[in-house]
């Protein structure tokens, strides 16, 4: 008697080899896909929406590339996901968290076709995991007490994570910017006060971090285009008709003469507004919402600068910059916190006009002012600083340092081979094959760089065989050598993050036997 | 056959359109029913016991659980057979009342339909069959509560607590940290126990969790925690000793609930109307001072006025907090929810000794937490693991270990696991069943058989050899006449269940028994199946 369907229709179900197969399939499929821009000679790849337009984004940041994809293979959207969680918690790493794990199920494939268990694996990579980051701790560098050191081991790590990017050309002058923008920050790891403004036009080399702080926005016509020793006033309220927000209420009027009488008691209104806001002794005025013409030009009377429109986090960071609280009353002007800068003017960058506040009191937040030949590159480019930045502000609150240039990597390979050697069981051979998905990703970093991996990884073997050696690939120069000298520095949280999620994946897609797949919703078409 | 004729030799129709349905009747109607039953059962059993692998679901809209957790799998798994439903149900029965042994459960039931099968083969009457699992599961149920131990345990000497929910963990993905999970569910149920009254609300243990970060970064919270932030940016981020207004009203106008209209008319109508509302504004945020509170929770939103207004008279506020939580902040903190502002009085507030706001990772995401709160009744586990999918299974697995430790509470008599308790109870079936004279011995011999298949699927999981394994582990338990040998799953090298600290909750155990019986009696009393054609 044949077994009725249990599932509905469209719904399918793969089982144990079959099942195995193709997450191995579809992991693998992601890692390779993402594998050829890892390190410093990887290559970009071109994304091509299906949306209107058919934008194009150029990028070689892992995370991005695998965001933009549509997967349906289940295994493969486990690898996505473990990509975006990197790039939400360090910023870094996320091409190599992929190429990791899709490493981990390659050499698990392969274990398994010899008849070792996944339980046993996942039991074998644990252990290899944990003596890799034990490995890791044992070799880290911290130079926090002494701030002149950090710094530049924070322009180090800065350097390499951008020679990876668009940017490896001005790393130098990126990495300054970047580190010289996270010190500003004090420690908070809130990216969002530094603001990035990208200008087409000049060249990379023409960014710059500002001193002071600037608003992409235009002064009002009429108002002052220069203010000295300004006192801000920033705010959140309504500058348009203020309505009553009374509920229910609505204007009733049964004559011209009253509605006249109306508007003049709503202009009255504004223009007390108005006047409370001059009350607190400002000459610039900075409002979430929209300023309408009438208000406009009453400020513009009494000489103030208004400007209106400025999203939320641009308040927020004119707030922290200025040191002003953002206001919403405007009853007691002597217990509003103002703002204050030396020096508001308009200045010019490429063709636009843009508000430049200096001389500014806190200092808590920044602007970054990219320029670049077209959109894509400044796009790029800012994705680039972002993962910069990232980093960088983790390090600051976590300041461990590596080396790079696939000393880690080594380094653990190393330790977890001696554990492979120690561990009596089936469990050694797992331990083995996570030794050799590490030793990949230099293999790879390699292999992108045009270089003769096989050699240059079996020396850096070699050589790491020594205690303390500090040899890694420098795939500029094309050889192996001392990371510490050519100052190749990495964080240590990013490489952590990269080793514990990476095993983390690829433990969850290896214990799966069974994959279900239910039919796809169906919906309505429109078109 | 749906095809009858009166007396007058006219034919009438009994079941309507009748070519458009299928229709399966008799030992046909069995067999397919079985057959449904043990293909659900089959995806479950490898799933059984420590070594279990887990499942990977894709949901109609994409999304992906992995997960090992047998009422999971079956509720995500689009399932259309009528019978292969009963399953589903099952298991989720099993869920609501105990919440952990949700796959064992399928996966007896699955055996019993196999064994039923075997019998009806026979020629044994469906209904003697179910008769007899009857007697049977009732035979076996009381030799659970003989072979059954208390064990002692008080608010500070947990330990064996910890063991049995490590038991119900090993089985997950999270096994790597089992033991610090385990602690975390029984010190969080311990907090919000009842121990008088042997009783314990799980609504008051909140399961949190954010991405990133390690599964050990995982922490149990004597307090909240909520996933909001403070309503304007420059609020202070910390409030030690914290006097907490919990407001359900929002800090707008009022609005009345019949309806209204104010017409404005003359110029003082606009200028009455504009002073009463900037009152409004002020006397709310006044009334919030006047009774001395520090921190503000409300429901609903802030007008942007209030806002500034709050933030002026330097009090912290938080806005957009969901209901749930809210009534959690009022438990924990001894507060009262307050639906009006003119109802808020010193005796109101709820109280804790610290409030912060936590950042996390490299977005803006900020999470408040509530701690030390006058009342500890109210606990939050706070899970971090490295993907969404590690969160979703982790929340599951704790929850499965929070119901195993309350459990414990209400009923303090635990069974071996890993086997032993099923090899015993079929010992004790086996032995039982040449006392019942009739067609229900057999019955009761097939219940028997089928409950060694659990000891045998957890030894197939493991990679041991099942029958050997079990005649091994069964030939011990009646030399030595104890009841406590199961499956070495983890391969330590002793069968012995009270060395390897493996304990399951005997109302665990009898329930998934008496479960399984109750659905396998329902399909095997089925005969007739009639179900509309595909069309």
């Amino acid at each position: 008697m044949p077994i009725d369907k249990i599932f509905k229709d469209e719904a399918s179900e793969e089982k144990g080899e079959r099942a195995r197969m193709s997450s191995f399939v579809g992991a693998m499929a992601i890692s390779d896909l993402v594998k050829t821009t890892l390190g410093p000679k990887g290559m970009d790849k071109i994304l091509q929406s299906t949306g209107r337009g058919h934008a194009v984004t150029v990028t070689n940041d892992g995370a991005t590339i695998l965001k933009s994809l549509h997967i349906d293979n289940p295994a493969a959207k486990v690898l996505i996901d473990i990509s975006k969680v990197q790039d939400d918690e360090v910023g870094d790493g996320t091409t190599s968290v992929v190429v990791l794990a899709g490493e981990l199920l390659r050499e698990a494939e392969k274990l398994v076709a010899s008849k070792i268990h996944p339980m046993t694996i996942i039991a074998g990579y644990r252990m290899a995991a944990e003596c890799g980051r034990d490995a890791l701790l044992k070799r880290v560098i911290d130079n926090k007490e002494n701030p002149e050191k950090f710094r530049s081991d924070l322009i180090k790590i800065a350097m390499t994570t951008l020679c990876s990017k668009i940017l490896s050309q001005d790393k130098e002058h990126f990495a300054e910017m970047a580190v010289d923008a996270i010190f500003r920050l004090k420690g908070s790891t809130n990216l969002e006060s530094i603001q990035i403004i990208k200008k087409p036009g000049g060249s990379l080399k023409d960014s710059f971090l500002d001193e002071g702080f600037i608003l992409d926005k235009k002064i009002g016509i009429g108002q002052p285009k220069r203010i000295e020793n300004a006192k801000i006033l920033v705010a959140n309220t309504a500058m348009d008709t203020d309505k009553v927000k009374i509920y229910g209420a609505r204007v009733r009027v049964d004559s011209m003469t009253k509605v006249a009488e109306i508007e003049g008691a709503e202009k009255e209104k504004m223009k007390d507004k108005v006047n409370k806001i001059l009350a607190h002794g400002i000459n610039c005025f900075v409002n979430r919402q929209l300023i309408y013409n009438f208000p406009e030009e009453l400020f513009a009377d009494a000489g103030v600068l208004a400007i209106e429109h400025a999203d939320f986090e641009g308040i927020e960071r004119l707030g922290l910059v200025t040191g002003g609280e953002i206001a919403s009353t405007f009853d007691n002007p002597e217990s509003v916190k103002l703002g204050e800068c030396k020096l508001i003017e308009e200045i010019m960058i490429g063709e636009d006009k843009l508000i430049h506040f200096s001389g500014v009191a806190m200092g808590q937040a920044c602007s970054i002012v990219l320029r670049g030949a077209s959109h894509h590159v400044l796009d790029e480019a800012e994705r680039s600083l972002h993962d910069a930045l990232c980093v960088l502000s983790q390090t600051v609150n976590d300041s461990r340092v590596l080396l790079g240039g696939g000393w880690p990597e080594m380094v653990m390979a190393k330790e977890v081979d001696e554990l492979a050697r120690k561990t009596p069981g089936k469990k050694s051979h797992a331990i083995e094959a996570f030794s050799r998905a590490l030793v990949s990703i230099p293999t790879t970093i390699a292999d992108n760089a045009g270089l003769d991996s096989a050699e240059l990884v079996a020396q850096l073997r070699a050589e790491h065989h020594s205690e303390g050696c500090n040899s890694g690939i420098d795939v500029i120069s094309g050889s192996v050598g001392n990371m510490e000298e050519r100052g190749i520095y990495e964080a240590f949280k990013v490489k952590q993050a990269v080793l514990l999620s990476a095993t983390e994946a690829a433990e969850m897609i290896l214990r799966v036997d069974d994959i279900i797949t239910c039919a796809p919703r169906r919906r309505e078409d429109r078109m | 056959m749906a095809l009858a004729f009166d007396e007058y030799g006219r034919p009438f129709i009994i079941v309507r359109e009748q070519d458009q349905k299928t229709r399966l009747k008799g030992i046909d109607a069995q067999k397919a029913n079985i057959a449904a039953g043990k293909a659900v059962a089959r995806i479950l059993r490898s799933s059984l016991g420590p070594k279990g692998m887990d499942k990977m679901l894709q949901g109609p809209d994409g999304d992906i659980t992995i997960s090992n957790d047998g009422a999971t799998i079956l509720e995500q798994m689009d399932v259309d057979n009528q019978i292969a439903k009963l399953m589903v149900e099952l298991s989720r029965s099993q869920d609501y009342e105990i919440g952990d042994g949700t796959t064992g459960v399928v996966v007896m039931a699955g055996a019993l339909l196999e064994q039923a099968e075997r019998q009806l083969d026979r020629g044994i009457h469906p209904i003697r069959i179910a008769e007899g699992y009857e007697m049977a599961s009732r035979v076996a149920v009381e030799h659970l509560q003989r072979i059954s131990q208390k064990f002692e345990f008080d608010a500070d000497n947990y330990e064996s607590l910890v063991q049995t929910c490590m038991t119900t963990l090993s089985s997950k993905i999270v096994n790597r940290c089992k033991r610090s999970l385990a602690e975390i569910a029984v010190k969080a149920v311990l907090a919000v126990a009842d121990l008088e009254r042997k009783d314990v609300n799980l609504d008051l243990i909140k399961v949190e969790g954010k991405v990133g970060g390690k599964l050990e970064d995982t922490e149990l919270i004597y307090g909240i925690l909520v996933d909001k932030d403070m309503s304007h940016p420059q609020m202070p981020k910390q409030i030690a000793d914290a006097n907490i207004a919990i407001l359900t009203c929002p800090f707008e106008p009022p609005k009345p609930k019949t309806k209204h209209k104010v017409d404005i008319d003359t110029v003082e109508k606009f200028e009455t109307l504009r002073k009463q509302e900037q009152q409004y504004f002020d006397e709310m945020v006044q009334k919030c001072k006047d009774v001395g509170a520090t921190l503000v929770i409300c429901q609903w939103g802030f007008d942007d006025e209030a806002n500034h207004l709050l933030m002026h008279r330097n009090l912290p506020a938080v806005r957009w907090v969901g209901g749930v939580e809210l009534e959690l902040i009022a438990i924990a903190t001894g507060g009262r929810i307050v639906p009006r502002f003119q109802e808020l009085t010193p005796e109101k507030l709820g109280k804790a000794g610290l409030v912060r706001e936590k950042s996390f990772g490299t977005t803006k995401e900020r999470m408040l937490y509530i701690e030390h709160c006058a009342n500890s009744k109210a606990v939050t586990v706070f899970i971090r693991g490295g993907n969404k999918m590690m969160i979703e299974e982790t929340k599951r697995s704790i929850h499965d270990a929070l119901c195993v430790a309350r459990n414990l509470i209400r009923n303090n008599s635990i069974v071996y696991g890993g086997g032993a308790a099923e090899i015993s109870c079929s010992l004790a079936v086996d032995a039982a069943a040449d006392k019942y004279p009739g067609v229900e011995q057999y019955a009761i011999r097939a219940f028997a058989e089928a409950l060694d298949s659990v000891p045998m699927a957890l030894a197939e999981n493991s990679g041991l050899q099942p029958i050997e394994t079990l005649s091994a582990v069964k030939s011990q338990q009646i030399k030595e006449n104890i009841p406590f040998y199961g499956i070495d799953c983890n391969d330590v090298g002793t069968n012995d269940m009270r060395e390897q600290n493996v304990f399951e909750t005997l109302i665990g155990k009898q329930q998934q028994i008496l479960l399984a019986t109750q659905v396998v009696k329902m399909i095997l009393k089925i005969d007739d199946v009639i179900s509309p054609s595909e069309y």
